[in-house]
């Protein structure tokens, strides 16, 4: 089943279906609204607050999503899977990244 | 004998978000060969040339990293005595006894300034590798199962205190600084590899805000083709590649940086240079770290400075 995924900060929509994370299916399609990093929930790079739509998640490091993370949709878009179409904010560590500012190393 | 105290990166062990996935991974898509379970949940694995019992050790938890990382050292004395200096240089030790990992003797452990624990310890059961060791063949079909690299080589950590850590392992530990990368000013090392004997590293350090983080374990291929063929293997299995197939400035080696199915980063390394204790330090500035870390494309990856687990 494919959902459209919203990223706010950008406004890119890209498609997604049930059984891709929401950050595998952008990389797939060469989107770049959300930063990539280990892809296995481990990292943290790629967190995200799901604004508004329903999803499945997989495990996560507590390092990177506490309760209260969890609590309110603030998640690692490499382990959350779409149940509906979905709207979401980037806040990861390398936000600046995506919001245009400078990076350096 | 040429080659005493500290002998080998002998063991790493790493968190992971499903055991049974990672064991599935690591069996089954990097080929190492699983030894043994024991009763905390951990699962045991070795490369299929190496010849002692265990050298990657995975448990299950809520966040990805690593636990520890520990050194073979030549014998019990050289143990006792690289514990006293431990000691007398300032850093507390704890001894772990023997059995609490399998088929491992006992261990010394000690928190490093940059947060990582490692150890020491002299004796690991001898499992061997398959092959006899009278007239051995090359090799044994285990070398054809996955990626299936030849050894545990090396670990890049990160965290802070670089320059403590450096001192910890080249002033007691008796290692030798063979390649760093200078920080943007010039007057400190923004990283570093350290070797205990004449491989090109043993272990690494890159300076960090946050204590304890793993940046790769990194595992011997005995060839670039077999480099290539390990990437092949990784795009087959829907691996998340990060960086190559290139080739590192830093210590020339050929690499693929890639992430376990928890995001713990990984090496699938052939080469380097062979340096001696006497040699002199090969200096990167910081405006050539992208050359360090990839020569041909010149290119510093941000994932290599910034994504960790």
């Amino acid at each position: 089943m494919q959902h459209t995924v919203s990223i706010e900060d950008t406004g890119e929509r890209y498609a997604c279906s049930s059984d891709e994370s929401l950050l595998g299916a952008m990389a797939r399609l060469g989107r770049r609204g959300i930063p990539v990093g280990c892809r296995g929930g481990g990292c943290g790079v790629c967190k995200v607050e799901v604004l508004a739509g329903e999803f499945q998640t997989r495990a996560m490091s507590r390092d990177h999503v506490s309760d209260d993370d969890r609590a309110h949709g603030r998640l690692l878009a490499c382990r959350v899977y779409p149940a509906s179409d979905l709207s979401l904010k980037v806040i990861g560590k390398l936000h600046k990244n995506v919001c245009g500012s400078a990076a350096s190393p | 004998m040429a080659l005493t105290g500290v002998l080998r990166p002998g063991h790493a062990q790493v968190r992971v978000l499903d055991l049974n996935e990672a064991v599935r991974f690591y069996r089954d898509v990097l080929g190492l060969v699983e030894t043994g379970r024991d009763a905390q949940g951990r699962v045991y694995f070795k490369c299929w040339d190496e010849r002692d019992h265990n050298s990657y050790v995975i448990r299950e938890s809520d966040r990805a990293g690593l636990d520890f990382f520990g050194f073979r050292v030549l014998d019990t004395a050289t143990l006792n005595k690289l514990d006293a200096d431990l000691q007398a240089y300032g850093l507390s030790t704890e001894r772990i006894p023997a059995g609490e990992m399998l088929a491992t003797g006992e261990r010394v452990r000690f928190t490093l300034p940059s947060g990582h624990v490692m150890e020491l310890y002299a004796e690991k059961d001898k499992v061997g590798n398959g092959i006899p060791l009278i007239n051995p063949a090359p090799w044994s079909k285990a070398r054809d199962n996955g990626i299936a690299p030849i050894r545990l080589d090396h670990a890049l950590l990160y965290g802070p205190n670089v320059a403590e850590v450096h001192k910890i392992f080249t002033e007691v530990l008796g290692f030798y600084l063979v390649e760093r990368v200078l920080t943007p000013d010039g007057k400190a090392n923004a990283a570093i590899w350290l070797s205990c004997g004449q491989k090109v590293h043993d272990i690494a350090f890159a300076e960090y805000p946050e204590p304890g983080k793993l940046h790769h374990c990194s595992f011997l291929i005995e060839s670039w083709d077999q480099v290539l063929r390990a990437g092949d293997i990784m795009s087959m299995n829907q691996v998340a590649v990060d960086i190559g197939p290139t080739r590192h400035g830093v210590t020339r080696g050929c690499t693929i940086y890639a992430w376990d199915p928890s995001g713990n980063r990984f090496e699938t390394f052939f080469g380097g240079h062979l340096p001696y204790p006497d040699y002199e330090t090969l200096t990167w500035t910081f405006d050539n770290f992208g050359q360090g870390l990839d020569y041909p494309q010149r290119k510093l990856h941000e994932t290599f400075l910034t994504v960790v687990s």
